[in-house]
């Protein structure tokens, strides 16, 4: 997993609420066997017309967005089908954080484990991301410190402390898991 | 811990505790693993990388769904892509020993149609899959969910997971649904009342009069969209109407080992004081037939209701989701939903293409004819469901009304394999999720029940199914 321990960065906004995984990366892309080159298709309706060409009007192709690597959502972001190729398609992109006023839990547990950071923000924070974002100001998330600051802005976030732990150090939780291995075996051999 | 009350949830989950979190996440025991060829590739390529193998292929089922052709079977009707990846399960089970269920073979079908149909799916497990609709499987009492692809493949690797415990939340349906009121109409119905986060962080556990009349099939149904309310699974306690739907099924134990299953299962109910975090009541006695009119199924009314005014709506954010929503699905607030014009009707999904789903879709279809301009799409969920169905003539019934009859498979529930609609048009389907261009690019997804998306198709437009049939009797 990719280490996470600060990032700054402008901010990209999509202000909806429920984002969906299919709007994410929709489903005829899912036809890959890699995890990479998802980020081409991010966001592709909303991004792409029907011959390919740019919407201008959408927030990934505003001159500066592949700079973002921040991305702000509206409520109950990433809800919808398990697919963990939202979360690489954001990755590809260069998105390593998300700010939402709430997460699907699926979304959130496949972006913990692969490095991209969910911030979770209330109502008011939201409107100052939002505002802080569109004046074009540079955002600076600590993990180590949970906190998020731009100029005159600055809150705090909570985030599972083992899912931290582990962004900070890089390390994958399948390793966690094989530790215990002979705890598995022996509940296998009570079944 | 024992002396405490405890739900349904509670009980599951303490059973499967191998280590339990204190700061961290527990380390939780799956005991079935479902597997399909469009979130594992990654998986195993990771495995292989760390040079470790699949700890329990006798826990792990493979089939392939998502990608599959419905005209054939021959996977080279879906594309080079789908052909890959379908080559790819098949090499990786054959590798590691697991059980698969390709084209072809007589078992295959949609992942959470082969699993309680095969008897793999009992009372008391815990399931994965990588596939949010894993859902569904908790209509037999077992605590199932869906999990990303690095998940997958800590399954392979472990048989565990690493898992927070989730809140419980009651779901009470207090009354038997009305003829012509399906399980789908239920669902529907809670959805559109807490919402698509409504569920976020619980486990709906499903309970009442209005659960109990339901067979497996309609439970299952329930279960399937919990996902859908952003539950992290749903749950129903298995019952007499559980035990007889396994009884004798391919997995299911036998002799000794069922009498044994069977003490096991008959307590596994929730404690009479047991605590839930949230409760809800739906009246489904009272309960129209539903249908959804927007882009997420929480935009789900009764289906004599009219499309709402976005105007009305307070939060600015809801509001322009709304307006946004209506627009993407070409309707007018204040318009009526019945008889909105209808393009194309399509039967299927995990949600709906099991044999109940079929016989009522064609009680329906029988003796009528799909109307003029519209594509009916009949898609058993798995080739023993279409099996089944060719046995009751079921399949005829549909092919003279006009509707096409398919293999199994996702199809156009998800749009992979070719099953799509073209941009614009309007379909009513069994499917759990409409999604902006869930069933393809710039579509427009009604979700209803079989028999409303029975009735849209010989009618043409969207229609209460009540009034077709009471014409037949
Ligand atoms: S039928 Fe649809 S919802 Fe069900 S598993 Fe297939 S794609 Fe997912």
């Amino acid at each position: 997993m990719m280490k996470f321990q600060t990032l700054t960065s402008p901010a990209s906004c999509l202000d909806r609420d429920d984002i969906d995984t299919d709007q994410i990366i929709p489903a005829r892309f899912l036809r890959t066997t890699e995890r990479t080159g998802l980020g081409a298709h991010l966001f592709e309706d909303w991004r792409y017309d029907a011959d390919g060409r740019p919407k201008p009007g959408f927030t990934l192709n505003r001159e500066g967005a592949v700079e973002a690597r921040i991305l702000i959502g509206g409520r109950n972001f990433g809800c919808g089908s398990s697919r963990e190729h939202a979360v690489w398609s954001l990755l590809d992109f260069g998105i390593r954080a998300v700010i939402a006023q709430g997460f699907a839990d699926i979304f959130r547990k496949n972006a913990l484990r692969n490095g991209l950071l969910p911030i979770d923000v209330g109502a008011a924070d939201h409107a100052a991301c939002l505002a802080a974002a569109a004046a074009g100001q540079a955002f600076t998330v600590d993990l180590e410190a949970k906190s998020v600051t731009a100029e005159g802005l600055a809150f705090g976030f909570d985030v599972d402390p083992f899912a931290r732990t582990c962004m900070l150090d890089g390390v994958d939780e399948l390793e966690y898991i094989l530790k215990h291995e002979d705890r598995i075996a022996a509940f296998e051999r009570e079944l | 811990m024992t002396s405490k009350s405890r739900t349904l949830y509670d009980k599951i989950w303490d059973d499967h505790v191998v280590v339990a979190g204190s700061g961290t996440p527990s380390i939780l025991y799956i005991d079935l693993h479902l597997i399909h060829e469009v979130t594992t590739p990654q998986a195993f390529a990771g495995l292989r990388a760390r040079g470790i193998g699949v700890r329990r292929p006798d826990r792990t089922v493979a089939t392939a769904d998502h990608v599959t052709p419905t005209v054939s079977r021959n996977a080279a009707d879906a594309g080079p892509l789908a052909v890959e990846q379908i080559r790819r399960l098949e090499a990786n089970c054959e590798e590691f020993g697991i059980p698969f269920y390709g084209i072809g073979h007589e078992r295959r079908g949609i992942v959470h149609v082969i699993g309680p149909e095969l008897g793999l799916t009992h009372p008391w497990l815990t399931s994965v899959c990588g596939d949010s609709h894993t859902s569904t499987h908790g209509a037999f009492g077992a605590l199932a969910f869906g999990i990303g692809t690095t998940e997958v493949e800590h399954v392979l690797a472990t048989q565990c997971l690493l898992e927070h415990k989730g809140l419980n939340f009651a779901v009470e349906f207090d009354g038997r649904p009305r003829p012509g009121v399906t399980a789908k109409d239920m669902i529907l119905k809670l959805i559109s009342e807490i919402g698509i986060g409504g569920g976020t962080g619980h486990v709906l556990e499903y309970m009442g009069a209005g659960i109990d009349a339901l067979d497996m099939e309609g439970r299952m149904t329930i279960c399937n969209m919990s996902i859908e309310a952003g539950a992290r699974a749903g749950l129903i306690a298995p019952d007499d109407t559980t035990f007889r739907y396994l009884s004798g099924r391919p997995f299911a134990p036998s002799g000794e080992d069922w009498d044994r299953a069977l003490e096991r299962w008959a307590g596994l109910v929730s404690d009479p004081d047991a605590q839930y975090d949230r409760r809800v009541r739906i009246d489904s006695g009272s309960l129209q037939p539903m249908i959804s009119f927007g882009t997420n199924p929480s935009m789900s009314a009764e289906i004599d209701a009219r499309v709402p005014d976005p105007a009305v709506i307070a939060d600015a954010a809801e509001r322009a989701q709304m307006t946004s929503a209506l627009e993407y699905m070409g309707f007018t607030p204040g318009e009526t939903l019945l008889d909105q014009k209808v393009d194309v009707v399509f039967i299927g999904s995990c949600t709906n293409s099991r044999m109940a789903d079929l016989r009522a879709a064609a009680s329906v279809f029988d003796g009528r004819r799909v109307s003029e301009g519209v594509r009916a799409l009949v898609v058993p969920g798995s080739q023993q469901v279409r099996e089944q169905a060719e046995s009751e003539g079921l399949d005829r019934v549909f092919i003279d009304a006009g509707a096409e009859w398919r293999e199994s498979g996702c199809s156009m529930c998800i749009a992979m394999n070719g099953d799509k609609l073209e941009p614009g048009q309007r379909s009513v389907s069994t499917s759990n999720r409409n999604f902006e261009g869930r069933q393809g690019q710039s579509g427009r997804t009604m979700l209803a029940s079989p028999l409303t998306a029975a009735a849209a198709a010989v009618t043409g437009k969207v229609s209460d199914p009540r009034t077709l049939l009471e014409n037949r009797s």
